[in-house]
């Protein structure tokens, strides 16, 4: 069964009182947002995902795809600290390959920005909504980018392809075929062998924006990273098996603890996922059966960067996530106008919760 | 009721199109004026023609408002979301071949490839403080290449024409487009990444899959598809 878009709207507000109860500030940011910010932060895949529109005055706007964005514009433009705020409202997402996805839904979510623990807080969100989940047959899955990208951070290799690495870091296949170039697995192709010899040569005039100067930096960054040492194969196999590990918690953390041996860049993010792991357990949360997948969270939007979750139906695997959230952190810098601080979220789908609740 | 084909109403998309249904013993004709878009259909009964512009053909296949249309398969997959489940191809009518391609300045020695651009891309916008230009009216298609490719850090640029200009314009860094011969690119100084063909396109008949039939109009269809097959 469906539900109606009351009965929907009725159990958005139930979980907002929950997140009320907590002390949240209730926000309601507009559904028009400015069309800039939003593709400065994703790029053009934005407007695959969001319906833009346009007046002669604002110029693009989209109507909005989420709410942590404006949340957290508002929050680092005038919030006081610590924050917690909720909000239950419509996003909009443009579908092009599902009819059968819904393109506006209503969301229900709750946003924590606070310095002290974030361990504490990322338990806290995971928490709340894992008990407003209880008693539908969903599993929750978790995992950790900052764990991924401190690896990428302690490659022994040049910070150019490290740059490269964490570019391409919610872009699973484009990051693969970056690590197996960086570490001689594939072949230089060769047009760039051509090149680095010396052997491409051009009497087109130069037009456009895009300089010669511009053209020589890229020929020279290439010639060093030409001449930089491979990414060796053991480093490389590290990689994998961090990205290999999917794991109740307690295994994952050991084989966490074991990858951080050999690659004692990541010892900082491990002993996060397990202070977190801690303060899960804090708050209720069986950690023996909760799920820890290291590669989760790398094809969704590109702003979390530290935990990430997500709630799925058991039985019904064509439905998108019911609940989903995570940590970031770098988000609130890039939005912060010299400001940062720690964030953590996350969004249920009430609408969802309802049609799971009707056929269980 | 009848059988609606959907044709170009110009050019020589429609002359040829006109050429090869004749070939097989359908003559299609303009009535009227040169400025109106009525036609008549001989060597078959039942079938009435439609000329609409090229563009306009995927949006009356998928409504089912046309049974049949000719068209480009780039026109048809950038138009219709899930194009394969409202139309059919039935015939490739080997004219109108056009690639959809990715080209940047030929002088760009240190581009050839996808990887190239993306990496040129992201150095571009740190250092323009904005992100490369591409410029194209095939937004979807090529929006959905670049991603499955892995570019990130460009923008598209909407080009509804003469877009080969759009670089020495400096509007945009790089284009998108249809070329037949690549004989407009160079002439543009401009050059094709090596795996930057998008799509490869030419002109088809399509079958809707949604259009309404009553089983005079099916034993219609089925004759007509007889004799161009």
């Amino acid at each position: 069964m469906i539900p109606t878009r009351s009965e929907t709207l009725a159990k958005a507000a139930s979980l907002r009182a929950v997140f009320e109860a907590q002390g949240a500030v209730v926000v309601e940011p507009p559904i028009l947002q400015p069309a800039e910010t939003l593709l400065d932060l994703y790029g053009e895949d934005i407007r695959a995902r969001a319906y833009v529109t346009s007046d002669a005055m604002r110029g693009e706007q989209m109507l909005r795809p989420d709410y942590t964005v404006p949340v957290v514009q508002m929050h680092m433009a005038h919030g006081a600290e610590p924050a917690r705020y909720t909000y239950a409202g419509e996003v909009f997402r443009r579908q092009e390959r599902d009819p059968a996805r819904a393109n506006e839904f209503i969301q229900v979510g709750y946003e924590v920005f606070d310095r002290t623990d974030p361990a504490a807080a990322d338990a806290e969100v995971f928490a709340l909504i894992s008990q407003a989940l209880s008693g539908l047959l969903v599993k929750p899955v978790t995992g950790d980018i900052g764990v991924l990208m401190a690896a990428v951070e302690g490659l022994e290799t040049t910070q150019k392809r490290k740059d490269a690495l964490m570019r391409h870091i919610w872009r699973p296949r484009r990051f693969r075929a970056l690590l197996d170039r960086f570490s001689g697995k594939t072949a230089v192709p060769a047009s760039r062998a051509a090149l680095l010899a010396g052997n491409v040569h051009t009497a087109a005039p130069l037009i456009g924006l895009r300089s010669a100067q511009e053209i020589e930096d890229r020929i020279e960054a290439l010639r060093a990273d030409a001449a930089a040492p491979a990414i060796s194969g053991e480093q490389v196999s590290l990689i994998a098996a961090l990205l290999d590990i999917r794991e109740v918690m307690p295994n994952a953390l050991s084989r966490l603890h074991d990858l951080a041996v050999d690659l004692p860049a990541i010892s900082g993010a491990v002993d996060r996922v397990a202070a977190r792991s801690d303060a899960l357990v804090a708050r209720g949360i069986d950690t023996a059966t909760l799920v820890f997948d290291a590669g989760y969270g790398r094809v969704s939007m590109e702003y979390y960067d530290g935990f990430v979750f997500g709630f799925r139906a058991d039985a019904r695997p064509d439905l998108p996530a019911v609940a989903s959230g995570g940590r970031y952190d770098a988000l609130t810098r890039r939005l912060g106008q010299g400001g940062e601080i720690p964030a953590v979220g996350g969004v249920m789908r009430p609408g969802l919760m309802l049609e799971l609740e009707g056929v269980q | 009721m009848t059988i609606r084909l959907g044709v170009p109403s110009k050019g020589r998309l429609m002359e040829k199109t006109f050429e090869w249904f004749a070939a097989r013993g359908i003559t299609l004709q303009r009535t009227g004026s040169d400025r109106e878009y009525a036609g008549a259909v001989g060597g078959i009964e039942g079938v009435s023609l439609m000329l609409l512009s090229a563009g306009e053909i995927p949006r009356e296949l998928a409504a089912g408002r046309i049974h049949l249309g000719v068209t480009g398969t780039d026109l048809i997959e950038e138009k219709l979301a899930l194009w394969d489940q409202l139309v059919l191809p039935v015939e490739e009518l080997q004219f109108g071949h056009a690639d959809l391609i990715v080209a940047v300045p030929a002088a760009w020695r240190d581009v050839d490839t996808l990887d190239d651009l993306d990496a040129a891309a992201a150095a571009f916008r740190a250092r323009h403080g904005f992100r490369l230009r591409i410029a194209t009216k095939y937004h979807r298609l090529v929006r959905e290449f670049l991603r499955s490719a892995g570019v990130a850090d460009y923008a598209l640029v909407d080009s509804q024409g003469a877009t080969e200009g759009t670089v020495k314009n400096e509007t945009a860094e790089a284009i998108a487009d249809i070329t037949s011969s690549g004989e407009t690119l160079r002439a543009n100084h401009l050059k094709i990444l090596s795996d930057g063909l998008i799509l490869k396109s030419q002109a088809t008949l399509w079958r809707s899959r949604t259009a309404e039939m009553n089983d005079t109009e099916r034993t219609t269809l089925a004759a007509l598809l007889g004799k161009l097959s």
